[in-house]
């Protein structure tokens, strides 16, 4: 691939931060011209496929192969036994067969893979391959693996972590006490850019190249070295063209199997999963259960949470142990709060596995405290709005992990400035039918429609947490007023691309940046997930423009027999603040090259106590979101009309970025409200397609109205904290209330379906 | 496999597919059989549109059309849309999307330019709901389509401004 050239930006802007650059691959994407993974292809290329388990759970009596093999076009089958090394993967443990060995723990575990000249001749073999299954009962309950009893499915247990947050009085009781039981269904990332890549045997065959969609090279890259049984610099990869990732790309899907099957046949392989497989080779958000009792006193001041939590991780550990120490220290909402009881459980089950997905188990938390945000509200006589602005959490306010809050916590701001947003007109007489619930079906009565109001409010932590030192590299070479940057960070689509350009071009004062290849050719970036890349990758960026601006002022300064430290980057020129000098970067120092790394890494974190005290997380974010619906409560159907938003961002770097980011998070979570969810029946996906997991359409989009709270973060190195996941998070429970409103049903759990509006109490 | 050929005109050029499989669809034909990757598949089942081509001047999914039934057909992917005889200058509705922020992951943005120049070639002034229901059938994951109205609007009313009268 080559490297990404540049202008800079629209509207005579240059093109620096503030300002809506323009994507350096924005003109290659609408003209089909960006290569994704899937659009990988080498000379003397075979196809790879893999072969799943119909079960949940089964003991393998047999694998034959041999009739597979003999089919004109195959080139290799290859099975647990063609691991060469370590024979399980996974991102905190290794825990995940790169393929079934003895037993199959989920519905479309992987059995064996095939490479074949065509990706029909690689299907017929996959259906020539004869496994033998005995079929074993299924742990599809997690209460059962909680109690005991089931026997183990795995030798690392049944219950993959649990976690309490216990703080302050344990006995206390509020004048008022409300309770809930809420259920969050499985949501599937559906990032539209299907699982590919493209691996390439080294000459020698003790070495493989992987150009590959991920959203962690190096991570990636470290668990495909063990399970091929190679060093880590005999794996090398570079990132193919990512088509969205929202959490679904953090875990090893076809990566593993493209390389062994490269390896085995000395050719080119190139893997590309369908839809529907794409359902079951990565992982979901978690399905989870909460009950909850919240105490306040009369006048609605929030004393006390008491929460059970129960997060379904399915067949294999993923990120479910991170997954749930976010969603049991966010269980008070982004409110003081100084009792706590709380108790989750991350358990395996004959499920499919689960893992991250934007907002990484916030999500699940902020729609059970929403939901009784809301039935404080109702019992102590107060409005959403006003439960919201007495409790709201302020900067020195402390988590329920006894973590102090010095992020800047404008949460107050966020819900003032939300409910100052207009509230939409209301639905027209002659509303066309498209404009109202169901649509264009026509099964809605325009007088049947009922509109309804409903809020919610969220905390969310930013980077890893628990002690984890995920630390960004960077690289920027100048010469001659043109900025090369070299970094490993994924860019999946928000635009991370863009940004270092932005960086850049403000700390250098250059027009022309250019961006070498995303590869593990320089340090780790560490994932693109978290909300952490603008802020960890930012400030990696932005540290190698700064010493590289250090050495280039020292030069300059030398030449002129002028202190360094009085010379400032002015647009385009190094100008001298207490006197005359005014240079062109470009000219200043013909001849010159300098070149700079840069690791940022953000401040230490503690793990948890087994009472779950500990200052956990770096940084939170916050946002308030105000959603308008119109239902038709006898049929069930909802069409959410507007979203009012107001989120803490610290700093707009790229206003259409963020707004992108904005609008993209509340459609994810307009969809978790009232339309995904993947459908299991004995521990089988009922609808791995998207004709029948249905996915926010245009008609669907709602209008979006936000504001950006500007108050820069002093911790963040740009000022600016991750903007990615608040904005799907609290909405989906403030869409859920505003049906609850429309409608006076209790409805707890999400997605909300229609049956569950007609019928439910 | 046989030595069989048919003919396909993509972009003005016509194509011969040799030895291929009778069953391949237009969008695998396309992306692996002539070089035009730009027209994506994301579901295989007409729901995503990310394949959207124009076949006779119709808005289809190429992943639903068997590329053998299309040998009479005019077929132009996201690769042929720009006038410009090397395809290179972006059409009005490309620059839109790169200037209104339409495009993230960019994976369904060659589906919807073809389905917006379909859209704006049939209907030069649609209204809201008009193109909501025109690109109904495409997919965007990252965006929650609030950019990508905006780039329509942006190219609907750069087409019905007139060009300004050159200074005398």
């Amino acid at each position: 691939m080559a490297q990404t050239s540049t202008t800079t930006s629209k509207r005579g802007e240059r093109g620096t931060l503030g300002n809506s650059a323009i994507r350096p691959d924005g003109l290659a994407k609408v003209q089909g011209r960006f290569a994704f993974s899937s659009d990988a292809w080498a000379d003397n290329m075979l196809w790879g496929a893999t072969l799943r388990s119909p079960h949940p759970h089964a003991r393998i009596i047999s694998i034959d192969v041999s009739v597979a093999l003999s089919i004109n076009g195959v080139a290799t089958v290859i099975t647990a036994a063609d691991v060469p090394g370590q024979l399980t993967y996974g991102l905190i443990a290794n825990d995940q067969p790169v393929f079934a060995k003895d037993v199959v723990r989920f519905a479309g575990e992987p059995v064996a893979a095939v490479a074949a000249d065509h990706p029909e001749t690689a299907r017929r073999a996959l259906d020539a391959i004869v496994v033998v299954y005995e079929v074993l009962p299924a742990l599809l309950d997690a209460e059962q693996a909680i109690d005991g009893s089931f026997a183990p499915i795995h030798p690392d247990g049944n219950v993959i972590r649990r976690q309490k947050v216990v703080r302050g009085d344990q006995d206390f009781v509020g004048e008022v006490v409300v309770e809930g039981t809420y259920e969050v269904g499985m949501q599937d990332q559906a990032f539209l850019g299907l699982e590919a890549a493209l691996a390439l045997p080294d000459d020698d065959g003790a070495g493989v190249e992987l150009y590959v969609a991920t959203q962690w090279l190096h991570e990636d890259q470290k668990q495909i070295a063990a399970c091929l049984g190679l060093p880590l610099e005999r794996v090398r990869l570079t990132l193919g063209g990512v088509g969205g990732a929202f959490g679904g790309r953090e875990d090893i899907s076809l990566q593993v199997h493209c390389c062994l099957l490269a390896l085995a046949t000395r050719r080119p392989i190139k893997m590309q999963y369908g839809r529907e497989e794409s359902f079951f080779g990565h992982i979901h958000r978690h399905p989870a259960s909460m009950v909850m009792r919240h105490h306040a006193d009369r006048d609605g001041t929030l004393r006390r949470v008491e929460v059970r939590a129960v997060f379904d991780g399915g067949a294999y550990a993923s990120t479910s142990s991170a997954v749930l120490i976010n969603a049991v220290t966010h269980m008070q909402g982004p409110y003081r709060c100084d009792i706590a009881t709380v108790d989750g459980y991350a358990v395996r089950s004959n499920n499919p596995p689960c893992g991250a997905m934007r907002g990484f188990g916030v999500v699940q938390a902020c729609f059970g405290h929403e939901s009784q945000m809301d039935k404080l509200a109702t019992a102590c006589g107060l409005s959403p709005v006003d439960i919201r602005l007495k409790n709201a959490m302020h900067t020195g306010d402390r988590l329920i992990t006894g973590q102090i809050v010095d992020s800047v916590a404008p949460v107050e701001r966020c819900i003032r400035e939300t409910a100052a947003i207009p509230m939409p007109a209301p639905l027209a007489q002659d509303a066309d039918s498209l404009d109202i619930p169901g649509g264009s079906g026509l099964t809605a009565q325009r007088s049947n429609i009922r509109r309804g109001v409903g809020w919610g409010v969220s905390i969310k932590n930013l980077m890893y947490s628990e002690g984890f030192d995920d630390y960004a590299t960077a690289r920027c070479h100048l010469a001659d007023g043109v900025a090369t940057l070299q970094f490993a960070t994924a860019e999946v689509g928000q635009g991370f691309v863009v940004l270092a350009q932005q960086i850049a071009r403000s700390v250098l004062g250059v027009d022309t940046v250019l961006l070498e290849p995303i590869s593990t050719a320089i340090g780790s970036a560490g994932s693109t997930s978290a909300s952490r890349q603008t802020w960890m990758s930012g400030g990696a960026v932005d540290g190698a423009c700064r010493l590289v601006r250090e050495r280039l002022f020292e030069h300059v300064a030398a030449a002129h027999q002028l202190d360094p430290l009085r010379l400032a980057i002015d647009g385009t020129d190094i100008v001298d603040t207490r006197g005359s000098l005014r240079i062109a970067v470009a000219e200043a120092a013909p001849g010159l090259v300098l070149d700079e790394t840069f690791e940022h890494h953000h401040r230490a974190t503690e793990e948890l106590d087994e009472n779950g005290q500990g200052n956990c997380h770096v940084a939170f974010a916050f946002v308030a979101h105000r959603a308008v619906v119109d239902v038709d409560p006898d049929l069930g159907l909802v069409k959410v009309v507007q979203i009012a938003t107001a989120q803490d961002v610290g700093r707009v770097l790229n206003p259409l970025a963020a707004l992108g980011q904005v609008e993209g998070g509340i459609a994810q979570g307009l969809g978790l409200a009232v339309m995904e969810e993947i459908v299991l029946k004995d521990g089988v996906m009922r609808n791995p397609s998207f004709t029948d997991y249905l996915l926010p359409t245009a008609l669907d989009a709602p209008i979006v109205v936000a504001t950006m709270i500007e108050e820069p973060e002093p911790q963040a190195p740009l000022g600016a904290k991750g903007i990615g996941e608040p904005p799907c998070i609290s909405v989906t429970p403030a869409i859920v209330a505003a049906i609850r409103d429309a409608t006076g049903k209790a409805l707890t759990r999400v997605p909300v379906r229609a049956q569950d509006i007609v019928f439910g109490d | 496999m046989s030595n069989e050929f048919y003919r396909l005109t993509v972009n003005g050029n016509e194509h011969e597919v040799r030895d291929a499989w009778a069953g391949e669809s237009l969008m695998y034909v396309l992306r692996e059989r002539l070089g035009l990757p730009g027209t994506k598949g994301a579901c295989e089942q007409g729901e995503c549109g990310s394949c959207t081509v124009l076949m006779d001047g119709e808005a289809i999914c190429s992943c639903l059309v068997m590329a053998a039934t299309a040998v009479d057909a005019q077929i132009v992917t996201v690769e042929g849309l720009s006038s410009d005889p090397t395809h290179t200058t972006p059409t009005d509705v490309q620059q839109a999307f790169i200037d209104a922020g339409g495009v993230q992951c960019g994976f369904c943005t060659p589906g919807l330019v073809v389905a917006v120049h379909h859209l704006l070639d049939r209907n030069p002034q649609p209204t809201e709901l008009q193109i909501k229901e025109a690109i109904s059938g495409n997919i965007c994951r990252c965006t929650g389509y609030g950019r990508i109205f905006a780039a329509i609007e942006l190219a609907r009313d750069q087409r019905n401004t007139p060009p300004e009268e050159p200074a005398h």
